[in-house]
């Protein structure tokens, strides 16, 4: 979907939320209890915290070099770096949204290595530096839908999926990529603990059929707002696939495998009547606990200025329609 | 210790002070909620920032509640029983917030929709079925009409226990995967239960 011309994006100081403010709003937030209320239960922050702000992340994303693609481009207001970066669904380090800001930073991406392999004739290993150098970096701006009925708008910054899979030549026989996140308890609280976590059975996977994995659309993300990922979005590199439910855009990925049979996913292994292996973004199919209509967009703005839209067939991007001809949406959700 | 070496009594100006005290807190912290919300000061997602916690903070308020009357009989000073009818208010106000705000922001007055989400989807038809028995506590709850129930009224409050258990599985059944906060509240209400075995072996039988 090519939209109108609309000039670069990086952001100008007006953009950026004063660091001042945003910490004072922090810790203001903290006092009243709003935020991290599971931490007063979970070891590492108490009561004491409140006052102190030891959780304010030490991260400070790298510039990176990147053009722009206009194709990719849709002039909806963009959710805010701050909220982009301190409202996540990472269970690896909590189950709280504002768990992943306050927990990632015990997480170290040094050193990473990202390994495609299975069934390709020339399986590689990638280091974090051949992750931002290797392939031609772009800039695209997505929605993103979380399962959960809540939207956002984020630059990302990142190569296609199948520039990767094309490096290793995949085999004809391969029909599907499984895709899975790093396994470092002792850098992730919530693969230290079952309670912390969700429940989940670490390492995180994800999964994606190969003629989905090769789509355009497919991005492997390194970045957004220009910089590099924060860890709380899946550094140092992670899956943007924006017509499917968010928990498919998989984080921090250190193996790509190549298979002919359908990889298990994280979710729908744990709840396979409301998570499916597609998850494409459907307003016609709800999840069983609530509607799938309409979402509510993340942007700036108190409780008066909510925005609640409607939530649009494969989230809008319907150049993906053909990948499904002649399947029932309904059955394979 | 001196002080509990006899029954406390609470003079009729330290009961008025304790309850302005109950009244400031709680009102003012969810004055604070709706203010923060409206100036984009409750994180990323002040609609769920404010729903939650509202919804939460009604659960904690009635677990109070609920630990108010074994506290009157433990500690030497029964008085405090005078401030559960006022807790309890609070508990069922901060559930109306939770459901208007739920209803005000998260679906922006959809009635059909409302309808159809509090009749479709189990979790909140259960949490909507708490709101009306708090609801039925918070009308019958004048000393006036507490009289004329007679002991019809004690039947009726017995189902703030229904309640808080509804409550617990309507917050329980809204999370993805297992939550470890989750699992805390209900062990806070399986004390809570256990400190009236007695009174539940009484009703059993």
């Amino acid at each position: 979907m090519v939209k109108r011309f609309k000039p670069s994006v990086r952001l100008t100081e007006n953009d950026v939320t004063d660091e001042a403010i945003y910490q004072d709003r922090r810790r203001y937030l903290k006092a009243m209890g709003f935020v991290g209320a599971s931490s007063l239960l979970a070891g590492k922050a108490n009561a004491i915290d409140w006052f102190s702000d030891d959780d304010e992340s030490s991260f400070k994303g790298k510039p990176l070099d990147f053009s722009v693609n206009e194709n990719y481009r849709i002039s909806e207001t963009k959710t805010p770096y701050e909220k982009v970066t301190t409202y996540n669904n990472f269970f690896e380090f909590g189950t709280g949204k504002e768990d992943p800001a306050e927990y990632a930073d015990e997480f170290n991406t040094e050193p990473w290595t990202l390994t495609v392999d299975g069934m390709v004739e020339k399986p590689f290993t990638l280091d974090h530096a051949q992750l931002l150098n290797k392939f031609e970096l772009e800039e695209r701006i997505y929605r993103l839908r979380c399962v959960e009925a809540w939207s956002m708008v984020i630059p990302w910054i990142g190569f296609e999926l199948s520039a990767l899979l094309k490096e290793a030549a995949p085999l004809s026989s391969a029909k599907y990529v499984a895709l899975q996140t790093i396994e470092r308890p002792e850098q992730m609280r919530g693969q230290r603990s079952r309670f912390v976590g969700g429940g989940i059975d670490y390492p995180y996977v994800e999964g994606l059929r190969l003629d989905e994995a090769m789509h355009p659309l497919a991005l492997m993300t390194v970045g957004l707002y220009g910089k590099t990922l924060p860890p709380q979005n899946g550094a140092p590199i992670r899956l943007a696939v924006p017509w499917k439910y968010g928990f498919k855009s998989i984080k921090s990925i250190v193996r790509i495998t190549l298979t002919d049979k359908m990889p298990p996913t994280t979710w729908n292994r744990l709840a396979p009547q409301e998570y499916g292996f597609y998850a494409n973004v459907n307003p016609q199919v709800d999840h069983p606990r609530w509607s799938q209509a309409s979402e509510r967009r993340i942007t700036r703005g108190g409780l008066f200025s909510q925005e609640r839209i409607a939530t649009q067939l494969f989230n809008g991007y319907s150049e993906v329609a053909s990948l499904y001809k002649n399947m029932d949406l309904t059955r394979f959700f | 210790m001196t002080l509990f070496a006899r029954p406390v009594r609470l003079t009729q100006w330290q009961l008025l002070s304790t309850k302005i005290t109950v009244h400031v807190l709680l009102t003012g912290y969810l004055a604070l909620l709706f203010y923060a919300g409206v100036t984009d000061n409750l994180g990323a997602d002040p609609v769920k920032a404010l729903i939650h916690t509202s919804g939460i903070s009604s659960l904690k308020i009635l677990f109070i509640t609920l630990l108010v009357s074994p506290l009157a009989s433990l500690l030497p000073c029964g008085d405090v029983i005078k401030l559960r009818r006022m807790l309890g208010i609070y508990a069922f106000v901060y559930a109306l917030s939770h459901f208007l705000a739920y209803i005000a922001f998260e679906l922006q007055f959809e009635w059909s929709q409302v309808v159809s989400e509090i009749i479709a989807r189990p979790y909140i038809t259960v949490g909507f079925a708490a709101l009306i028995i708090l609801t039925l506590l918070t009308l019958t709850s004048p000393t006036v009409i507490r009289r004329k129930m007679g002991r019809r009224w004690q039947t009726l409050h017995n189902f703030i226990f229904v309640a808080g258990f509804l409550i617990i599985v309507h917050y329980w059944w809204s999370l993805k995967g297992i939550d470890f906060t989750a699992l805390t509240y209900a062990a806070i209400g399986l004390v809570l239960l256990l400190l009236r075995k007695n009174k539940l072996r009484r009703l059993i039988r």
